[in-house]
């Protein structure tokens, strides 16, 4: 992270329609935050990495593209942590039975990497359940210089 | 900007300059269609040229582990070229770089294919 950062605290909120141009608008939205922020170039594409994922899975896992549903994406940024929350309004999935993108038969399939890399990238990542529906991802980018 | 696919043809093996963002959606899909259309011709060797790929996420992984089994069991070889930064840690933490046969100059990898 750049020494001369500005760590101005800031909040972001939209409600997104469940389509992929959303997708493209949130990674753009969380990207120009964390700029801002003063987060560095490899930062920034991990950010927008896990953002571009994360929004994948609610558009097009969780809301499946459905126009009657919205995305809520807020970006919370202050001096100590940059946190990005996705939430869609879907059935829900079982997460505690996520495959592993890793193991010998699961390595060479088409699909299945979307939350690791976002494990990958951010510090934090937690999953929950939201009644009556849907899922919201948290994601978290600590502030501190590595 | 979405991919941009360029074809042709050194010998008998077919080189795709693959240009852009290989994402979900447009990028990937047009991936996809050109190596199945590929495939379907018989063309056995096939390099992937992705020197000029600016982002690619998990989709487009998928969309390069796909193509890999389709030419693969179909008898063929698929290799990939010019990998940039981004690209190669992707493939490296998702674990599928040794997977891959990845060069750095094209002039070998043509005359890697057997």
């Amino acid at each position: 992270m750049r020494e001369d950062s500005r760590q101005t605290p800031e909040t972001v909120e939209r409600f997104l329609d469940s389509t992929l141009g959303s997708v493209d608008s949130a990674e753009e939205l969380a990207v120009d935050a964390a700029q801002r922020a003063g987060f560095d170039e490899d930062d920034l594409m991990k950010i927008g990495m896990a953002v571009r994922e994360s929004m994948v899975n609610a558009v097009a896992h969780g809301n499946r593209y459905n126009a009657n549903k919205k995305v809520r994406f807020s970006v919370v940024s202050n001096t100590e942590r940059f946190t990005v929350r996705i939430a869609d309004e879907g059935d829900g999935f079982d997460f505690s039975r996520l495959p592993d993108p890793l193991s010998e038969e699961n390595l060479m399939r088409a699909s299945g990497r979307g939350i690791f890399l976002v494990r990958s990238f951010m510090d934090e990542f937690q999953i929950r359940r939201l009644e009556p529906a849907g899922t919201e991802v948290t994601l978290v980018k600590y502030m501190a210089s590595k | 900007m979405s991919v941009k696919l360029n074809t042709r043809q050194i010998g008998d093996v077919s080189v795709v300059d693959v240009a852009g963002r290989i994402t979900l959606g447009e990028g990937s899909s047009a991936l996809r269609d050109t190596l199945r259309e590929m495939v379907s011709k018989g063309q056995k060797k096939v390099l992937l040229n992705l020197g000029e790929v600016s982002y690619i996420d998990s989709s487009g992984i998928g969309e390069l582990v796909s193509a890999f089994t389709t030419v693969t069991n179909g008898g063929g070889q698929l290799k990939l070229l010019n990998l940039t930064k981004r690209v190669k840690d992707l493939l490296q933490i998702t674990k599928l770089y040794t997977v891959f046969d990845v060069h750095d100059s094209e002039v070998t990898a043509i005359r890697s294919f057997v």
